[in-house]
This record gives structure tokens, sequence and C-alpha cells, in this order.
């Protein structure tokens, strides 16, 4: 029997945790958050991903009760919360800047949540040991945040909005003052705890890598509005816009005109005196409509000889090469000017490259490589 | 070597020349005896002969200070005054420095100059506009009869509060600004977290906003104890005769009295007093140092 999946919002019987319904946001005339509907269910982890400024802080800070929506509303667990203030909602925050007071040592700053509810003390200090193991602390109960690491503070952070069990945790770019490695390390850390708790995360990053990794759906925004919302390999996978093609990973996009050829089967001419490409696409394109081909690098393979049985082939000459460790990206310029990147895996050694500057190579890609956007 | 021997040596010799040098004039008056002669007291020290001086000193002068009892009750009163008036000061003085902090960005230079203000005029016209003020005739009591809540004139003036009504205005600034910086400095979103954790905004003040201001309260109450302690113009200008504090009793030895020997042991005896706080003050700035993550 296969494993179940989960993925409650495909699920019409599931109740959303939280719904936005045309939530918009406006600081004077300036409209943070642009009529947004959005549905958020229990146990996910859902990331907010978008360029800065685009409302994500306003998002969270609207859910955890520190900006009242100017319209719309806000529901949590069937209950509309937008009259409730911040100390009443069961929901808490992991501040960008951590927020941990300096006063009080790890262990009373975790407790300090548990001690304004009504919890007996042997009850508090059993939960707060708890949250120390969970996030690796014991050692560090009684230091001040000044006497700890940058990491660790931002772990004292994570078991403090923890503590509370709350039914939502948001997490405003929790990991940005992190370096890469530890950043990593802690994004498998986080999933590990979101999946032991049990709890519903939305976090938001500014970081696609992190938001693929982590996330069990990815919002991308722009300027207050939803562009897309979906898993992260359907995000990258099947972009909706050229937009979130762009905006998530390495992507090349040839604009060009598109005409049926057949069944989901599209041929789009995209410059004078080049072969036509092909692209399936379950979206309906009329006659001599403008289109954008989308091809993600990784997508393209290169060779020397011209492939035989490619769905499309172009030739160019190399311009650039990256070397990323793993990872080659060549830029290949085509005969037009354009530019195109192709990635390959290193498995060589770099002295047996094939290819080298100004050499001419074919670019291939099959016709569901690529995806096919309107706009 | 030269130049850090002397970078240390600046500031010691500051001290040096206008500390310990006063101090250690003060001492030896206090420890000789009155005369009618000028500078009124006997043994004069010749730097020649500081032996012969050595035994010349006595210290009836302090022993005095213990037969009298107008002195230690001075010393209590003024302290007692200083305490009341730092913890006035603090009730008034605090809610300034929240209100400032939390002003728009765009006022706070103006509102951190209406409490320098007063620095720009002299202390002491500033203390006889309170007599101003303060007197039977005074603004205040004409101001409270015209509204009709008094139908006498009060009398402040010469009496305790209107000495506590001086330190308290004069002093203020001085609690404002260090409290001012500390919640200046403050981080938003600590409140924020806290209301987040469960707190109403008032536990919130309680929870975080005071003990993170601490420092900046401990620092503006010795800045206000400490000159209130020794303050001779205020009670001598706005108290009556029956305000006892230290600084006057002081003053009328030195300039009444012409009694420098006693005046010179009543200032030994504030200075070792006031080192106290002052001691303790050293350590709060010291160990607020350290905390700086
Ligand atoms: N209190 C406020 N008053 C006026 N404008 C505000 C306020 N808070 C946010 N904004 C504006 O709303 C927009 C969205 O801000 P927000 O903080 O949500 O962005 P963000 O997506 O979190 O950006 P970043 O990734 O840089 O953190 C920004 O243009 C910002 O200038
Ligand atoms: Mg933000």
């Amino acid at each position: 029997m296969p494993e179940k999946i989960f993925a409650p919002w495909n699920d019409p019987d599931q109740k959303p945790l939280i719904r936005f319904q045309n939530v918009t946001k406006k600081f004077g005339d300036f409209i943070a958050i642009d009529d947004l509907s959005l549905e958020i269910y229990e146990r996910e982890f859902f990331a907010l991903l978008g360029p800065s400024g685009c409302g994500k802080t306003t998002m969270m800070r609207m859910l955890a009760g520190f900006e009242t929506p100017t319209s719309g509303s806000i529901e949590l667990a069937g209950k509309n919360i937008v009259p409730v203030p911040a100390n009443k909602r069961a929901v808490n925050m992991m501040f960008q800047s951590y927020a941990l007071f300096p006063h009080l040592t790890v262990w009373d700053n975790i407790a300090f949540g548990l001690k304004r509810s009504k919890m007996p003390k042997d009850q508090i200090a059993a939960r707060v040991d708890e949250m120390l193991k969970l996030t690796r602390l014991g050692k560090f109960a009684r230091r001040k945040p000044h006497q700890i690491s940058g990491g660790q503070r931002q772990r004292v952070a994570l078991a403090r909005s923890l503590a509370k069990a709350p039914k939502l945790l948001l997490l405003d770019e929790p990991l940005g003052a992190l370096d890469a490695k530890l950043r990593q390390d802690t994004q498998f850390e986080l999933m590990d705890i979101q999946e032991t708790t049990g709890t519903t995360f939305v976090i938001v990053t500014h970081d696609q890598e992190e938001a693929m990794t982590v996330a069990s759906r990815v919002a991308v925004m722009d300027e207050g509005k939803l562009i897309q919302v979906a898993t992260p390999d359907r995000i990258y996978e099947s972009p909706e816009s050229v937009y979130v093609a762009d905006f998530i990973g390495d992507v090349n996009i040839i604009e060009g005109r598109a005409s049926k050829q057949g069944e989901d089967l599209y041929r789009v001419d995209w410059a004078e005196g080049q072969a036509p490409l092909v692209a399936t696409s379950d979206r309906e394109f009329s006659e001599g409509q403008t289109c954008h081909l989308a091809i993600r690098p990784e997508k393209i393979a290169i060779s020397a000889e011209k492939p035989a049985e490619a769905d499309n082939a172009v030739q160019g000459s190399i311009l650039d090469i990256a070397y990323l460790g793993n990872l080659s990206t060549y830029h290949v310029e085509l005969p037009g000017g354009m530019i195109i990147k192709a990635q390959t895996a290193n498995t060589r050694r770099l002295s047996r490259r094939s290819f080298t500057w100004e050499d001419t190579v074919w670019l291939s890609w099959t016709a569901t490589g690529a995806v096919l956007l309107a706009e | 070597m030269m130049r850090r021997f002397f970078l240390i040596a600046v500031p010691y010799a500051w001290l040096l020349a206008l500390f310990l040098v006063p101090f250690i004039i003060v001492l030896k008056i206090s420890l000789s005896d009155t005369a009618l002669a000028i500078p009124p007291y006997v043994p004069t020290v010749e730097w020649g002969q500081v032996r012969e001086f050595l035994s010349q000193l006595d210290f009836e002068n302090f022993v005095w200070l213990t037969q009298d009892d107008l002195y230690w009750k001075a010393y209590l009163s003024s302290v007692q005054i200083a305490l009341l008036s730092t913890l006035m000061t603090l009730a008034i003085g605090y809610p300034v420095a929240y209100a400032m902090a939390r002003a728009p960005e765009e006022w706070r230079a103006t509102l951190m100059m209406l409490v320098i203000l007063p620095f720009w005029t002299s202390f002491l016209i500033r203390v006889y506009a309170w007599m101003g003020i303060l007197s039977n005739e005074g603004f205040l009591n004409q101001f409270l009869m015209w509204t009709g809540i008094i139908s006498a004139p009060l009398t402040i003036l010469n009496t305790n509060a209107a000495v506590y009504i001086g330190i308290v205005y004069a002093y203020l600034p001085f609690m404002i600004l260090p409290i001012y910086a500390t919640l200046d400095r403050m981080d938003a979103s600590l409140i924020e977290a806290a209301e987040d954790l469960g707190c109403s905004r008032v536990s919130a003040f309680w929870l975080v906003t005071v003990p993170l201001s601490r420092n900046g309260i401990i620092a503006g109450c010795f800045l206000v104890f400490i000159p209130a302690l020794g303050e001779f113009v205020i009670p001598s200008l706005l108290g009556g005769s029956r305000t006892l504090m230290i600084g006057k009793v002081l003053w009328e030895e030195f300039f009444n009295n012409r009694d420098w020997p006693v005046a010179s042991a009543v200032a030994v005896i504030l200075l070792l007093i006031l080192i106290i706080p002052i001691v303790l003050f050293q350590r709060n700035q010291q160990k607020q140092a350290e905390a700086e993550p």
C-alpha cells in the first residue's frame, strides 16, 4: 500500500487552519497587501517567498496580531481573529532579530510565555526542560543571551516560541543571520522539530533554496499579491508565470509565437532563420500568440555533434564557463546574440573537460523539458 | 610608552589638582583650631615644618560634630530629603523619558532640547523664579485662588515642600536623560515578543521595559541623589528656618560663624557619606559596561 502523501490542500474535506479572505492592508495610501486570499492547513510548513518589500512581514504581523488588516478577515481554526489582541492568540512568532530578553537567562526566556499562562510551576519546569532538550540547549540554561553564540540564540528563540505549543508558529527570516553550513543544519533541525511537534509553521524567507528545502508549499509574492502557491517541485518544474520561473532558480526565457501542432504540443517560432522549437503545454495558446519558453539550465544537454533525436537543438559558441564545483554552467551565445545557460554535472576532472571557450557546440532539450508560458 | 604615560597622567593630574588637593586642604583645616585671624584658624602650615604641624593636629572638631545633635540631625534630614526628592524625580522623570522615547522620531530632538533648555539660564535665577511662583502672593497661589480651588493662599515658600519642588525641578533633567538613553536604545520588538508570549501591555511594561531600563534608573537616581544631598542653594532660598540640610549648616559654619575647622569637618563627613553611593554608582557603571554584548 503506498504511503499517504501529505497534501491537505488537495482534499476538499479538509478545513484550513488559517484562511485569509480578501485581506487588504494599507499604510496610509500605500497598499502593502492587496486583496489577498490564502488557505494554510494544519501541520503545513508554509513558506512565503518574495522580493524585499513585497509584504511578507506584514502578513506575519497580521497573523501574530501586531497589525490589523484594513479590510478582509483572517480566520484561525474557523474563528475570525482580527479583533483578538496579540497576547490572546494561540500563535507565536519567532522574530527576525530573535528579540530575546537580554535581562533573563536562557531558561527564563523559554519559561516567559509559560509563566504568563496559569500553568503550575513544576509543569513549567518540565516543559522548559523538554524544550531545552529539543533544541539541545541544556548546557546553556543558566546563561544570558549575550553569553551564547548566534546559532544558540536562534535556537533559544525557537524554543521560546515553541514552548507554549502554539497552533501556529511564525518564523520571520529565522535563519538570516547564520552562515551557510549552520543554516543548512538548522533547516533540517527545523523540519525535524516541525514533524515531532506537529505544529503548523509559516516561514518567511528571502532564500528560495531554503523555501524549497523546508516547505510543504511555497507562496511566491510580489507587491502584496500572491503570484503562485504550490509545492516546491511544482513551483520549480511548472511555474505559472515568467515571474515565478525567473524568481525561483536559474532559467532561460525565450520569447516567441506559439502555434498548435498537435495534442498539447506547440511550435514556437522565436527567431529569423532559426528552426522552430517545440514544447508540450496543457495551457491553451491561440494561433500566433506571444509566448515565453522557460527552460532550466540543467534540462539542456550540451554536445559537440548535433544530437540525432533531439526535439530541440540550437547551435552556438561558448562564451563563458562558470565552475561551481559540482556543476559547471556554460554560457552559450547563439548566432542572434542571445545567451543560453546550460548546466552539466562535473563527473570528470576539470582538466578533462570536453569543451572550452569559443568552442562551437549544440544545445538540446526535449519537448517536455521546457515550460510554455503566456506571460 | 611615553605617550601612554601622558594619556594616563592627564586625567590623574586633573583629579589631583581639582579634587585631591582641595580635599587635603579641607581635611587639614578640619584638624585645626579656630582663631580670630586671617585665615581664621591655626595651625597654618609652612610646608617646611610638617612634623611640628602634625603634632598640633587634633580631632576635637569631629568630636564636636557628635556632641551637638544639630549635625547628625542635619545629615539625617539631608539624606531623607535627598532620598525622597530622588524618588519624586523618578516618579516624574520616568514617564517623561518614556513618552520621549515613544514619541515620533521627528519630535525627539525637540523634546530633548526642551529638557535641556533650562540649563541655558543660571541655576540661581531659576531658583529665584520659583520664589516668585511659590510665595504667598506668587503665581501659583494667584492661579489656585482664581480657579477657586482655594480661598486663602497656601504657604509653600519657606517650607520643606518648596525644597522638594525646587530639587525635583532642578534635577529632573539628570533623571530624564539617562533613562531616556536606555529606553531609546531598547529594541521595540522585545515588547512585541512579550505581548506575543501572552503579556498584556501593562505586564510587558513591568516585566520587560522596566528591568531593561534599570541601568538608566540607577544612573538617574545617583545623579539626583548625590548633588541633592549636599544641596545648599535650594534649601537656603526656598526652605524655611526649620529646613535642616547639611549644605546649609556648612554654609552657616563657614560664613556666619566663621568656624572654618568645624565647617571643614562637616564637609569631610559629607564627603565620606557620599563616597558610599558614588562607589556603588561606579560599580553599577562598570557592571553595565561588562554586560554590554
Ligand atoms: N508601519 C509601516 N508604515 C508604512 N509602510 C510600511 C509599514 N510597514 C511596512 N510598510 C511597507 O509595506 C511594504 C511591505 O513591507 P514588509 O515589511 O511586509 O516587506 P517584506 O516583504 O517583509 O520585505 P523584506 O523582505 O525586506 O523584509 C513595504 O513597502 C514597506 O515599506
Ligand atoms: Mg520582512
